[in-house]
């Protein structure tokens, strides 16, 4: 086997960014102080007019950047997820949410896989936060390609959105010739019959793995790619647990409100089903290697292989 | 409009300015109403910016006024900051990046009438001197010594027009319920209404006001 090309989401989001600058003049990107970790560093490096580095202050970031919307501009705000989720909750409701304007959050640094930052940096409360925002699109995307074609999605899209991106490298999965990116659809991985497993990010590839691990076993888990959490693919969902009756998510974020949160809250009402939430428990993160940290919180393919056969 | 929640005389303007009918006045703050109790651009036409949360509007007009030299547009951005306001720490954040950019298409005007809701700025959380701050992050500063004489307004509004390179702020002193003798200087009638006998008061002080004006 070759060996599986890996690259991080926040480069996509930055190589992506630089892409569509060249189409398309009305695109602006807003940083703040973190160009280089971001990686919207690449953008700069070819539109230095049109990237705006607020420095150190993420609350006027994104009302400058709903203000620039107003005068037709289509401004990607870019800080770590912690600050733009974060700090910046409240302009982000009022500024952007509830004028519904036209602004993409590119918010990097998500989840535990920061690493060595620690629990101050790694923030697991995000896509809980700003699913609350009416009217907020939310995309996780789990890799290079699906960075790419969701950046590119939401500067098509007319209205919020907030796109969540990794630091840590992680495997392309998506690189075949059928993948299609489309705001709001998921996608079955795989097909199974006895479990459902629901992933999001880079949580994906490690769900994948799981399921490997668990057709040794002889259990069927179907797979689906989760990358919009909000609005999230009821339909698909709901038609794969009716088929497997078992559900379990799996994210690189809190199990309170997130993607676990969301697919609770749709089949308790549409299709109740015996349910597992695999994500960060009620906890804060820690310093480490993400790798270990990602082992560490069992969210790698043989820990969420464990909790699924334990649970089941 | 960062001070949101002037609203009622933000759409009392608008309205005899034409953009909707005077009676739409009275269904304000009212169910299913476009005069939300802080301005909605949703809702209303007209309404450049959605506000009412302090300390963002002023960020918004730092926004609008880049996109004014991304675009090598000629337009100006004005934005109305309360004083109290001043103690959002997001004004201070917009303030340093307007300087930064060098944006002299921007002028910040500042309601200095001395009053927020819990009291007196200088008893609450005193943002005094507020010229010297904005001085301090590189606006260019004019203070209007009675900010309700629109001959001064005026002329500081021409002054900004000439500044080249740097933000203007205009510090303007008012008095809080001015021309309505039993309202001036009350930071209790900061977000009530009057009844209809202070109604006949206020109204007939204005009418006074309205006059002399007329006489000048």
């Amino acid at each position: 086997m070759s060996e599986v090309k890996k690259i991080a989401t926040r480069e996509s989001y930055g190589n992506a960014l630089a892409e569509l600058g060249a189409q398309n003049p009305d695109i602006v990107v807003l940083d703040a102080d973190l160009a280089g970790a971001t990686k919207t560093g690449v953008f700069k490096k070819a539109f230095p007019d049109r990237h705006i580095d607020c420095g150190i202050a993420e609350g006027n970031m994104m009302s400058v950047a709903a203000g620039l919307s107003t005068a037709g501009k289509i401004p990607f705000a870019s800080t770590f997820a912690m600050f733009a989720a974060g700090r910046a909750f409240e302009q982000v409701r009022n500024s952007i949410g509830y004028p519904h304007i036209n602004v993409k959050i590119g918010a990097t640094h998500a989840g535990i896989s920061v690493g060595e930052d620690g629990a101050t940096h790694q923030c697991n409360e995000d896509v809980a936060l700003m699913r609350t925002i009416p009217g907020m699109t939310i995309i996780v995307p789990s890799d290079d390609v699906e960075a790419r074609a969701a950046v590119k999605a939401a500067a098509e899209y007319v209205g919020p959105v907030y796109m969540r991106f990794g630091r840590l490298a992680v495997p392309v999965i998506n690189d075949n010739p059928d993948y299609k990116f489309e705001i709001g659809k998921g996608i079955t991985l795989r097909e199974g019959t006895d479990v459902t497993i629901i992933a999001t990010g880079l949580e994906v590839c490690e769900s994948l793995e799981a399921a490997k691990l668990l057709e040794a076993d002889g259990i069927s888990a179907e797979v689906i790619n989760i990358h919009t959490i909000k609005p999230l693919d009821v339909e698909l969902v709901v038609a794969s647990v009716k088929k497997t009756g078992k559900v379990v998510t799996v994210e690189e974020h809190s199990i309170i409100g997130g993607l676990g949160g969301a697919v609770a809250e749709t089949l308790s009402e549409n299709a109740p089903t015996k349910m597992l939430r695999i994500g960060v428990e009620d906890r804060f993160g820690e310093s480490g290697p993400a790798k270990v940290l990602i082992e560490k919180f069992g969210l790698d393919g043989k820990g969420i292989y464990g909790k699924i056969k334990a649970w089941l | 409009m960062s001070k949101g929640h002037t609203a009622p005389g933000y759409y009392s303007a608008m309205a005899q300015r034409g953009y909707f009918p005077l009676e739409e006045l009275l269904t304000l703050r009212h169910v299913g109403s476009r005069l939300q109790g802080h301005p909605c651009m949703q809702d209303l036409p007209g309404i450049d910016m959605s506000s009412g949360s302090l300390g963002q509007g002023i960020s918004a007009a730092v926004g609008m006024a880049i996109a004014a030299k991304l675009d090598g547009k000629s337009y100006r951005v004005y934005t109305l900051l309360g004083d109290g306001e001043l103690q959002e720490g997001q004004v201070w954040e917009a303030a340093m990046l307007a300087a930064h950019r060098k944006l002299d298409n921007l002028v910040v005007i500042v309601d200095n009438n001395g009053l927020q809701i819990d009291g007196k700025i200088e008893d609450v959380n005193s943002p005094y001197p507020i010229d010297k701050k904005f001085e301090a992050f590189n606006f260019h500063v004019i203070n209007v010594a009675d900010g309700n004489d629109m001959d001064q307004l005026r002329a500081a509004f021409e002054e900004a027009r000439t500044v080249k390179g740097q933000p203007t702020a205009i510090i303007a002193k008012t008095v809080k319920g001015k021309g309505v003798s039993f309202m001036e200087n009350q930071a209790s009638w900061h977000g009530t209404a009057p009844n209809d006998e202070q109604y006949a008061v206020a109204m007939a002080d204005l009418e006074k006001v309205g006059e002399a004006l007329c006489q000048k």
